[in-house]
């Protein structure tokens, strides 16, 4: 057996800091997409409330206890971040292990809005989109997810593949919003 | 042009994926005879002014939508669900 030796998804291209914002990668564990099957939304919330003491989060929000968060992720999708699926929910949804599919940063600091709204067509300035708020939406020209986990803190998901790319436009974006002073 | 998905909320036009005439809700039955089936795969209205389309939100939540729209105006009048059985049938 090869000795075979983990690369995180944004090695070698990160901590990043510029102005008033800084990126770091988030290691943020286990990662499981769970879509309820018809009809049994209501007993994985149960589930999700006993096993992991979080709530099924509404459209547009994530719900946290603990280190386990869950964020809404789609149409009838939900993601579990941070411990492993209740073995009970099998029966109930069906759950797709995603832990090295997505490349998870933070951005964080006092310019993270204006960062962000060089990139993201949705507003997301804290009077519209507060902590624990989450989104589906693109970040340049790639499909993301965006949760507001602190008051200047966000977290960006984009698919693994797409590392280098999120980095080079946090950095551009970045560097525009340094410049301004 | 902004296009208020139902679940997501108003989001900007790149958001989304355009399928066009929302045709594909009213497929005809398997013994509904050619005329209806030549109408249902080649025909397609062209109209100066409402008109329902099939959106994708491709960079949102996943959802087809159908998406009412005035072709003069460009206004978006309604915008529902594809999958929840309220945007069926009609025309």
């Amino acid at each position: 057996m090869a000795d075979l030796v983990e690369r995180t998804p944004c090695k070698g291209l990160l901590p990043l800091e510029i102005g008033h914002a800084v990126v770091r990668e988030a290691r943020i564990g286990r990662m499981t997409v769970i879509a309820p099957f018809k009809g049994q939304q209501a007993r994985v919330a149960q589930i999700l409330k006993s096993a992991h003491g979080v709530a099924f989060p509404e459209p547009n929000r994530s719900s946290e206890a603990g280190g386990c968060r869950v964020i809404w992720f789609a149409r009838g999708q939900i993601m579990l971040v941070g411990e492993d699926p209740d073995p009970g929910l099998k029966t109930h949804a069906a759950l797709t292990d995603q832990s090295d599919a997505w490349a998870v940063v933070t951005l964080e600091g006092a310019a993270a809005e204006d960062v962000l709204a060089r990139l993201v067509p949705v507003d997301l300035r804290a009077a519209a989109f507060k902590t624990g708020q989450t989104l589906r939406s693109q970040l340049q020209h790639m499909n993301a997810s965006i949760t507001r986990i602190g008051a200047t803190c966000f977290q960006i998901m984009v698919f693994r593949s797409m590392a280098a790319t999120l980095v080079h436009d946090l950095r551009s974006a970045m560097e525009g919003v340094a410049a301004r002073g | 042009m902004r296009i208020t998905c139902p679940i997501c909320g108003e989001r900007d036009r790149r958001e989304f994926y355009y399928q066009g005439d929302a045709v594909a809700l009213r497929r005809p039955a398997p013994d509904a005879g050619e005329a209806a089936w030549e109408d249902y795969l080649h025909l397609r209205e062209n109209p100066a002014g409402t008109t329902r389309d099939l959106w994708y939100h491709e960079a949102g939540c996943g959802a087809w939508l159908v998406v009412t729209r005035d072709t003069v105006t460009h206004a978006v009048q309604a915008v529902a669900l594809a999958g929840d059985g309220s945007a069926e049938g009609g025309s």
